[in-house]
């Protein structure tokens, strides 16, 4: 995003647009009550696809290296990364996919940030409820605190069937009992986690509840991928962001009839494709999104 | 549709009673088999519906019967709030009927496997 872009953004932010401000309730004791809170940056890459052949990426084997080259290049090192999902493109050969899962975990080997976190996407895990994914980066659903801010992974992927389960959301809701309710707390998911366009299966089965054990939390912000395109929206209070793919972008919801990539365009290589800065203010509960592009896009 | 049924369904009673000759079984397996559900057979298969368009008419009262022959498989209808599993060795019926008029997709919401995104289908609603 160009300086210009980037102020335009924060314009826009400030009439309520793309960047979430939630909790303000907690913003106003903030300060003296959370002494621990430091701002801080993390990137969200997503929707890699390593693996993928095909005309909507010419270059589907450079678009990921471009991409960590990319963050590499950023003025300041983010405090972590994180992956949210379909780090690979499905494959039906058990063997195929350790091997993207291999390849995978050698290029992104290349970043200079010591923290890099991955969920997996049902691309990743679908087939094998996760235990190829498993085996190469750990649990599929965990927690982690990073200065003053409670950070909840959530599996809806490894289930074929796009469910969390009874099971993580009990240890959900076992987990956020931990939580004072104007903790700042962040989610990263592979799919939405509210009904977005069920019609192309952008939908968690049973999203709704994990939403609902949410909702007693007033600094709420989810960030998730699989549309393969920057969308905002909010369920009461609680704001999902969805990021970029670095693969191909996806249609809009619903504005065509089937849900296939948008093609390449040679005359504007990488359009549509990218990542995020997200610059998280713990003590205002704010999270400022600045988009990026893919480094000589 | 139905209302067409109906129509017929009180025209026939009419007549048999007009007539008065008919038994009452007879007028009664009439009126069972015009107000069954027409019965669509649809093979959910690695990476496709079979059929992949169904066609009813609105207010039409059809039974969805499903079958996975390979591995399991998710119809989901959204715009009818409509959605069931599919495991291979049963059949899996679903009741619908159809209240307004369009053509909508459905799919396969259960990961399948390769060709997993391009598995939907189309039903058309006269």
């Amino acid at each position: 995003m160009s300086a210009f872009d980037r102020r335009q953004f924060l314009q826009l932010a400030s009439v309520g647009g793309a960047v979430f401000m939630s909790g303000l309730p907690g913003f106003a004791r903030a300060a003296d009550a959370v002494p621990a809170m430091d701002d801080f940056y993390f990137v969200q890459l997503s929707d890699s696809h390593w693996g993928f052949e095909g005309a909507p990426n010419p270059d589907a084997h450079g678009t990921l290296p471009k991409a960590i080259a990319s963050v590499n290049a950023l003025e300041r090192v983010p405090d972590f990364v994180i992956f949210t999902g379909d780090l690979t493109h499905t494959t039906d050969d058990p063997r195929e996919r350790r091997k993207r899962l291999t390849e995978f975990r050698n290029i992104v080997s290349e970043l200079k940030v010591k923290m890099v976190r991955f969920i997996p996407g049902e691309h990743d895990a679908a087939l094998d409820n996760g235990k190829a994914f498993k085996e190469f980066f750990g649990a599929t659903n965990y927690t982690f605190d990073h200065k003053g801010v409670h950070f909840i992974v959530l599996d809806n992927v490894s289930d074929p069937g796009a469910q969390l389960g009874d099971s993580q959301l009990a240890w959900l809701q076992d987990d956020l009992k931990q939580q004072a309710t104007d903790a700042r707390i962040v989610v990263f998911a592979h799919r939405p986690l509210f009904d977005l366009y069920p019609q192309w299966d952008w939908a968690t089965r049973d999203g709704a509840k994990a939403v609902e054990l949410l909702m007693p939390y007033r600094n709420v912000t989810v960030f998730y991928g699989h549309i393969h395109q920057e969308h905002h929206h909010m369920t009461g209070h609680i704001a999902h962001h969805s990021a970029k793919s670095l693969i191909f972008p996806l249609p809009v919801a619903g504005s065509q009839p089937k849900r296939t990539p948008l093609p390449w365009d040679p005359a504007q290589p990488y359009r549509g494709l990218g990542f995020r800065e997200v610059e998280a203010e713990p003590r205002k509960a704010a999270y400022v999104i600045t988009e990026l592009p893919v480094q000589g896009a | 549709m139905n209302v067409e049924i109906d129509n017929k369904g009180f025209d026939r009673r009419a007549f048999v009673g007009a007539a008065g000759g008919l038994v009452l079984g007879a007028v009664t397996g009439w009126t069972l088999a015009a107000s069954a559900p027409r019965v669509i057979e649809v093979v959910a298969k690695k990476f496709e519906f079979a059929p992949g368009e169904i066609r009813v008419a609105r207010g039409e009262a059809v039974m969805l019967q499903f079958t996975a022959p390979e591995v399991p498989m998710g119809f989901n209808l959204a715009d009818f709030n409509l959605r069931a599993d599919i495991v291979p060795g049963k059949v899996t019926a679903l009741p619908f009927t159809a209240d307004k008029a369009g053509t909508f997709t459905f799919l396969c919401d259960v990961f399948c496997g390769s060709g997993h995104e391009d598995m939907s289908g189309t039903l058309v609603v006269t």
